[in-house]
């Protein structure tokens, strides 16, 4: 799980430009949105294409975006409860 | 125009692998009646869609009134977002070279095939650029500086857009619903539209007496995508221009994308400005969103509708979906009408605003 | 008898130099950031993460009136709603557009980047000046094949003259491949007696775009 929060905060950087940050800028436990790092709607969308792009994963709802989509912990989650094979 | 007063929908669904890996709903132009109609004045394969699209409208335009177009005195402004974008991709076999997305190369093609003597002026600034023309138009006249402003909007459903707009999860799956309950999102048009601007009244046709007046544009300051909350940059857009303006609103013709968040902004934009009462519907449910040429087509259809007194149903539209109340006009039916308060919202915080009245 | 309005400041950005008011206050040195872009931002110490987010046009109009506007403190003179944005270029937002399309060549790894997609428009660059200056006011944005200054004259003393705003910020903001310049010019109704303040005409604004830095 350790690994997998690593290379997502590493993912994370790259796909949303945040060039000023490293991985050990980024809690994995705090919130992406409005607080904590504060992205936007656009970035909220580079992730769903990331969950689909380099693990295959589809998000539902709405809701079930906000859940995955709240924290670096709880998309490692996601990932890993729905890893395929 | 029987079909947009029959209230049909010109948004269909197509699966065209050229644009799109899978099957998307938009409204666009037969290609074929294109090239039909366009081989009157030029070899279709000389010339891109969207130089076909763009000339065939300002012909259309023109057959229908006698101005000087190659006089000093007249300029053309044209409005579009991505112009040639579809060239970008360079298909093998394209017989056109890439550097003709620049758009001002196809402003330079535009003045050699119509001669007209003044450089062509371009807009290109998101959705609103086709209200944002007629305006610069309207205010250059007033000021003298020009005596006919040829004002065209065009724009074509490309994969290069309908894969952004999808990027963006955007994209209505059936035809759009501007400020319906169950709106999910746009549908992407493509098309042209042309208006004539004078200073001359002598000049304009007996079945058109619609003046454009006051108009101007605001910011948000907020968000590059995403519209304001507060409807900030579309209030001020509405309110300075209602501050010049000398007659009431009679109707609003609405940018009305069925985004969850353009209609919900411009129903909060419009409360602000005191216009909850004023009569609004939007267009996009015929034609699908027109992107630079939206402003230009949709003020030709407000403009119909003041000069023959004639509200047009929301297509799309059944049940109220935002939060603020506004009228929405859902029925086509006939009102007296002196004036028509034209609104738009566009990427990068953009809203412009502009009155016509008779 | 009409009315006069003045260029009250101007800065340049061209060949990896950046002049302001007449003055070079940076010029590039290759050996520190890999960048151009983030050399200038690290130099002005800007402090704005969306910097990052930019495309090269945004960064490049960013910058440019980050240089313009550093200390004119421009929200006490003027409410936001009175401060305008006319600018032009004659790429458009072309470098992007080219990158988008390469993300979408290959169909069998189609995800577009909404990221990328939003600045596919030239305008956007008034967006991103706006949301950092806070600007509400009239704004558009042309494209021209070169600069226009008789045009750009026009554009801007028509808006003025309307009194719909008092004060423009206006130029020239172009970014094609590896060639870049901006040019940006503040105009107001009325300025403090400075030095290098000029009378708002087409013949100015030409003289200061050709200046050599």
């Amino acid at each position: 799980m350790e690994q997998l929060i690593d290379k997502l905060k590493h993912e994370i950087i790259g796909v949303l430009n945040l060039s000023e940050m490293t991985p050990a800028d980024i809690d994995e436990n705090a919130p992406l949105f409005i607080e904590g790092l504060g992205l936007d709607s656009i970035d909220a969308l580079e992730l769903i294409v990331l969950l689909e792009k380099n693990y295959g994963l589809k998000l539902g709802t709405a809701e079930e975006g906000k859940r995955v989509l709240h924290s670096v912990r709880s998309m490692a989650e996601f990932i890993t409860s729905n890893k395929k094979g | 125009m029987a079909s947009f007063r029959e209230g049909h929908t010109g948004i269909k669904e197509y699966d065209d692998l050229d644009l799109a890996p899978a099957p998307f709903w938009a409204s666009r132009v037969d290609n074929e009646e294109l090239s039909g109609r366009f081989t009157v004045f030029g070899n279709p394969a000389e010339y891109t869609r969207f130089e076909q699209l763009v000339i065939c409208s300002v012909k259309d335009a023109l057959s229908r009134c006698t101005i000087d177009i190659t006089g000093k005195g007249t300029l053309f402004i044209l409005s579009t977002t991505k112009g040639n974008i579809d060239l970008l991709k360079g298909n093998k076999g394209d017989p056109f070279e890439k550097s003709r997305t620049y758009l001002w190369y196809t402003a330079h093609l535009l003045q050699r095939f119509f001669n007209f003597h003044t450089q062509p002026l371009i807009v290109s600034n998101a959705c609103i650029s086709g209200v944002l023309a007629i305006i610069e138009g309207a205010r250059l006249i007033r000021a003298n500086r020009v005596d006919t402003v040829i004002v065209t909007g065009a724009d074509l459903v490309t994969e290069f857009v309908l894969s952004g707009f999808n990027s963006f999860q955007s994209l209505s799956k059936g035809p759009c619903r501007p400020f319906d309950k169950n709106r999910q999102g746009l549908s992407l048009g493509e098309g042209a539209g042309t208006v004539i601007l004078t200073g001359d009244a002598s000049l304009a046709l007996s079945n058109c007496p619609v003046k454009a007046g006051y108009g101007c544009s605001g910011n948000d300051a907020n968000h590059i995508s995403g519209p304001s909350r507060t409807g900030e940059g579309l209030y001020l857009a509405i309110k300075h221009t209602l501050e010049r303006s000398t007659v009431p609103v009679d109707y609003i013709s609405a940018h009305g994308t069925a985004t969850p968040y353009n209609d919900e902004m411009e129903s909060v934009a419009l409360n602000r400005a005191g216009l909850q009462e004023v009569p609004v519907n939007s267009f996009k449910g015929y034609w699908g969103h027109t992107l630079g040429a939206a402003g230009v087509i949709e003020s030709v259809a407000g403009a119909y509708s003041l000069a023959n007194n004639i509200l047009f149903h929301t297509l799309g539209y059944v049940e109220p979906g935002v939060t603020h109340p506004v009228a929405i006009i859902d029925g086509t039916f006939a009102k007296n009408l002196g004036s028509c308060l034209k609104i738009a919202s566009g990427f990068g915080g953009c809203n412009a605003a502009l009155m016509f009245h008779k | 008898m009409e009315e006069l309005y003045i260029i009250s400041d101007h800065c340049i950005i061209r060949n990896n130099s950046v002049v302001s008011g007449g003055k070079k206050v940076f010029e590039y040195d290759r050996g520190g950031e890999p960048s151009f872009f983030t050399a200038l931002y690290r130099h002005f110490d800007l402090n704005y993460p969306k910097f990052f987010k930019m495309d090269n046009l945004c960064k490049l109009g960013l910058l440019a009136s980050e240089v313009l506007l550093r200390e004119k403190n421009i929200l006490r003179r003027y409410p936001g709603d009175q401060v305008g944005l006319i600018l032009s270029n004659a790429a458009s937002s072309i470098d992007t557009d080219r990158n988008y399309q390469i993300s979408i060549n290959d169909r069998t790894g189609y995800f577009s980047s909404p990221s990328v997609f939003v600045y596919t428009l030239a305008n956007i660059v008034i967006g991103e000046i706006s949301i950092r200056q806070k600007f509400l006011g009239e704004s558009t944005f042309f494209i021209e094949e070169k600069f226009n200054p008789e045009r750009l004259y026009t554009q801007v003393k028509l808006i003025l003259d309307e009194g719909i705003i008092s004060c423009c910020i206006c130029g020239w903001v172009e970014l094609d491949g590896d060639h870049y310049e901006a040019v940006l010019y503040l105009v107001e109704k009325s300025a403090p007696l400075a030095d290098g303040i000029a009378i708002f005409e087409p013949e100015k604004l030409h003289e200061i775009f050709l200046q050599r830095i």
